[in-house]
């Protein structure tokens, strides 16, 4: 166990080192600089701050350089927030989209894993088709969506939510970071109860269960205690990406509700050529899905004697 | 960590129609659960308390708190290195310059650090003398000094201030910038003693009052400049709330990135008593739908933009609470004159005579901009519009068929570019079907990424491109001047002596109205040829809460907030659920 932990942690730095790589290269050959605007700065000017950033060096020099500061965990300045450093940029936005993706990660194993077990249990009956259809459509309406019908009622109909913003209002009760969550966490939910439900069919149809029913175990005892076990194999392995990806931040709900999230950070910093703030946020992710990996597997050979060695 | 155990146990129970508890069967779950509460623990102990924030509108009109957006995040707030809108209209209440924004009327100025100020017969040296009280936000006097050091830093071209040119029309500057002289008291701005400011300036300008209103020529407090790094260097932290000292009605209070920036009212600014409010927020919000959601939640006092398809609605519904303005801009194809057949004149205006610009903006745009008919909008006091292009379909096609192309018979297809954005294409596909109908001539609509649509107007790699045009101050001279050949805004490829010509000749030009006529003449001849298509003139569309007192038109936007005031007990604003 400690061995394929450590193991794990030690890929860490080739799969950081060749995504760092990868993107550096190719973010440098988007065309299009980060110090064009729409009044155009004079031609010295644009050198300065090329010089400045180092940019007017040979592209191998400028990754070299990139690669030692990384080394030393410094990812370098950013050009969009002129006095802050990327290492910053990621310390203060994280913890937003942290707190949400945590939150809506609750929310969607709550509701997703409830639903897919009923349905389950209630194969082919209006319990299982309504919890499904209701899935479906979850997958189907989009955040972009969601969130703003979140946003109205709740906001603007019982005025019970900020609708923008990461500051609390005196008039509104709920944390601004429970809409976000919500609208993030029932998308999830959607994928978690259909993933569930399939795992559960699985694990319900095979020997071991007909002959705990044979045997006269009680039904509840059955689904709790010897088919879930089984059948949520497949969420786990789902769910460690996932949870990486949820508290990574969600570009589309931290725009909807103007929360300040590394998920916008991330994407506006492709739209304005951040260089550093692009490869930093992407190193981080990198970071953060290989440890998710690892705790999924983990957890899944926790539950499935199969996978252990 | 036992009861959200429960409270889930529970949950599957009555989901199950299950009446005995089952905690104890719960074993094989267990490590979910136990995940999703480390998880909710770990929630609660980074989950940070609500700040003190804000409270709606109606606590905000008691507090006088100004809400505002200025839409992006602002990148810096160094008056000397910003470089967009919000950076300027941020900045415009931390800080002020000689002069300040006149409340009612965007062409007039008002005395600001300085109290009088005189200049010679053709407006090319100016005197300024700074009030007594004048004073930084850290108690410092405000001296002729601070100015002397400011320009010194601007000018320094390591400084990579994007408006470094705006200073080009002191004397000597740009040989300062480009390395020429190494002296900097050879350029043309003098401490004559530490209340007497002179400026020498290349040439005639009687607009440099109104060119000091930018933030460019601001100065910046050079002891707190130095402390934080050396007179070149970016990116300092002395912009940070408690290190900002600045000389306008405002300070930093707090600065929390893509959220909100709080100013609060400075007791040391020099006319103190006569600002109205006690404190201004300027949030980040990008997307215009969320402001118009924040806005009706009472979280901002106004928007900074209305989205296009909501304009009708707020015009038939709601118009105590939409506000039209005029606006200083203009919005406008390139053309690339370098690119066959756009390199012949009678082709570009023949584009231009068979745009119905009426239409577009009646039907498209629906937000009162005027039809542009020359280059410069109205507005610029006695310059006036120039009534040049109209929609003239008949002489279009003659001029088509002048050019070799009947009935647009052999027009090579063409594309029109611009930044991935439903309002830019919604004009192109009119202006498409305009030529189409009218000129019988094909042309393809492309769109692109900004930072790559504008990659490909710097290089020319484009054959129309639609681009907008926003003046940095209230003379003609800041839309005519991106049309010299080799100015780094022409991006057309165009040029044409006799106008460079007439430009040097208006800036040798003492009488004001001789040199608009001369500046009119060099408009005139841009329009005969013109390496544009001026579609129309700016209006700037936002919602604006009653509360709000003298929020007035202003054409270039920039608002003095020492003047704002709000309504304790403004009229609450209608229900605005739809």
């Amino acid at each position: 166990m400690i061995k394929l932990i450590v193991s794990r942690l030690l890929q860490l730095i080739p799969v950081v080192w060749v995504v760092l790589t990868v993107t550096f290269f190719l973010s440098k050959s988007i065309p299009g600089g980060p110090f064009s605007a729409e009044r155009q700065a004079t031609p010295e000017v644009i050198q300065k701050l090329n010089e400045y950033y180092g940019l007017d060096k040979p592209l191998w020099e400028q990754y070299v350089h990139y690669i030692t500061r990384v080394a030393r965990f410094d990812l370098g300045p950013s050009y969009t927030y002129q006095t802050s450093s990327v290492n910053e940029v990621i310390a203060r936005a994280f913890p937003v989209s942290f707190q949400i993706g945590t939150l809506a990660f609750i929310i969607a194993l709550a509701v997703g894993v409830t639903a897919g077990v009923i349905a389950a249990i209630n194969k082919n009956q209006i319990w299982d088709y309504l919890p499904m259809s209701l899935a479906m459509a979850g997958i189907c309406v989009p955040t972009f969506v969601m969130g703003p019908i979140l946003a109205v009622y709740f906001g603007l109909t019982l005025k019970i939510a900020p609708v923008s913003g990461w500051y609390g209002l005196d008039y509104a009760p709920l944390h601004p970071m429970i809409l976000p969550a919500i609208t993030l966490g029932l998308f999830y939910a959607a994928y978690i109860a259909r993933l569930t439900r399939g795992g559960m069919l699985d694990v319900l149809n095979q020997d071991f269960i007909r002959t705990a029913r044979a045997k006269g175990v009680l039904s509840r005892d059955i689904i709790f205690k010897h088919a879930m076990r089984g059948g949520l194999l497949p969420v786990v392995s789902f769910l460690g990406p996932e949870f990486a990806g949820l508290i990574s931040g969600s570009f589309v709900v931290e725009k909807v509700f103007n929360v300040p999230g590394l998920g916008q950070e991330f994407i506006k910093s492709v739209f304005n050529r951040d260089y550093p703030l692009i490869l930093g946020t992407v190193a981080f992710f990198a970071v953060l899905i290989v440890v998710f990996n690892l705790l999924s597997d983990l957890l899944q050979s926790a539950m499935d004697p199969r996978t252990r060695k | 960590m036992l009861k959200p155990i429960r409270v889930l146990a529970g949950y599957h129970r009555v989901c199950l129609g299950s009446q005995e508890s089952g905690r104890s069967k719960l074993m094989n779950v267990r490590p979910i659960l136990y995940v999703v509460c480390a998880a909710a623990l770990l929630l609660v102990l980074t989950a940070k308390m609500n700040a003190a924030g804000s409270a709606g509108l109606e606590e905000a009109n008691r507090r006088k708190i100004l809400l505002l957006t200025e839409g992006p995040e602002p990148r810096t707030l160094d008056p000397q290195i910003a470089q967009g809108v919000p950076e300027h209209h941020i900045i415009m209440a931390l800080m002020e310059g000689l002069l300040e924004n006149d409340p009612d009327d965007q062409s007039k100025q008002l005395p600001g650090l300085a109290d009088r100020w005189e200049h010679n017969d053709d407006y090319s040296v100016w005197n300024f003398h700074l009030r007594d009280n004048a004073k930084w936000s850290n108690g410092d006097l405000v001296t002729t000094e601070d100015f002397i050091f400011s320009y010194k830093r601007m000018l320094t071209v390591t400084l990579a201030a994007p408006y470094i040119d705006a200073l080009y029309i002191l004397k000597g500057a740009r040989d300062y910038a480009e390395g020429k002289i190494a002296d900097f008291n050879q350029v043309g701005v003098k401490a004559l003693d530490d209340r007497n400011l002179r400026f020498e300036l290349i040439g005639s300008t009687p607009y440099f009052l109104s060119a000091l209103l930018h933030t460019a020529w601001y100065p910046v407090h050079r002891e707190t400049i130095l402390k934080f790094g050396k007179i070149d260097e970016r990116d300092t932290k002395w912009t940070r709330p408690g290190s900002y000292v600045g000389t306008g009605p405002f300070i930093l209070k707090t600065w929390k990135e893509n959220d909100v920036i709080e100013l609060i009212r400075n007791p040391l600014y020099w006319d103190a008593t006569n600002v109205k409010l006690n404190g201004i927020n300027f949030y980040t919000i990008e997307n215009y739908d969320t402001e118009e959601r924040a806005f009706r939640a009472g979280q901002l006092h106004k928007t900074e933009e209305v989205a296009l398809d909501k304009i009708p609605y707020y015009r038939r519904e709601h118009p105590e609470l939409i506000r039209i303005d005029p606006y200083e801009g203009v919005y406008f194809y390139r053309i690339n004159v370098r690119r066959k057949p756009l390199d012949n004149p009678k082709v570009r205006l023949a584009l231009n005579l068979a745009v119905d610009r009426e239409s577009i903006v009646k039907n498209v745009m629906r937000a009162k901009q005027k039809p542009a008919t020359g280059y410069t909008p109205p507005g610029m006091g006695d310059y006036g519009p120039l009534d040049v292009i109209h929609y003239d379909p008949e002489r279009a096609r003659r001029l088509l068929a002048e050019a070799g192309y009947p009935n647009g018979k052999g027009f090579p297809k063409f594309n029109i570019l611009m930044n991935s954005n439903q309002a830019h294409r919604t004009i192109a596909e009119a202006i498409q079907q305009m030529w189409k109908q009218d000129l019988n001539i094909d042309v393809g609509i492309e769109n692109q990424e900004w930072r790559v649509f504008q990659d490909s107007m710097n290089r020319l790699h484009y054959d129309v491109a639609r681009y907008g045009w926003i003046a940095d101050f209230m003379d003609p001279i800041t839309f005519l001047s991106m049309w010299r050949t080799g100015d780094g805004n022409n991006n057309t490829g165009w040029s044409n002596p006799k106008y460079d010509q007439l430009l040097d000749q208006s800036a040798q030009t003492a009488d004001p109205q001789k040199r608009l006529a001369i500046l009119r003449q060099a408009e005139q001849l841009w329009l005969s040829e013109p390496a544009g298509i001026p579609i129309y003139w700016y209006t700037r569309c936002y919602l604006l809460d009653p509360s709000v007192k003298n929020w007035n038109a202003l054409a270039l936007d920039n608002h003095n907030y020492k003047f704002i005031d709000l309504e304790e007990n403004g009229t609450p604003k209608l229900s605005l659920a739809h």
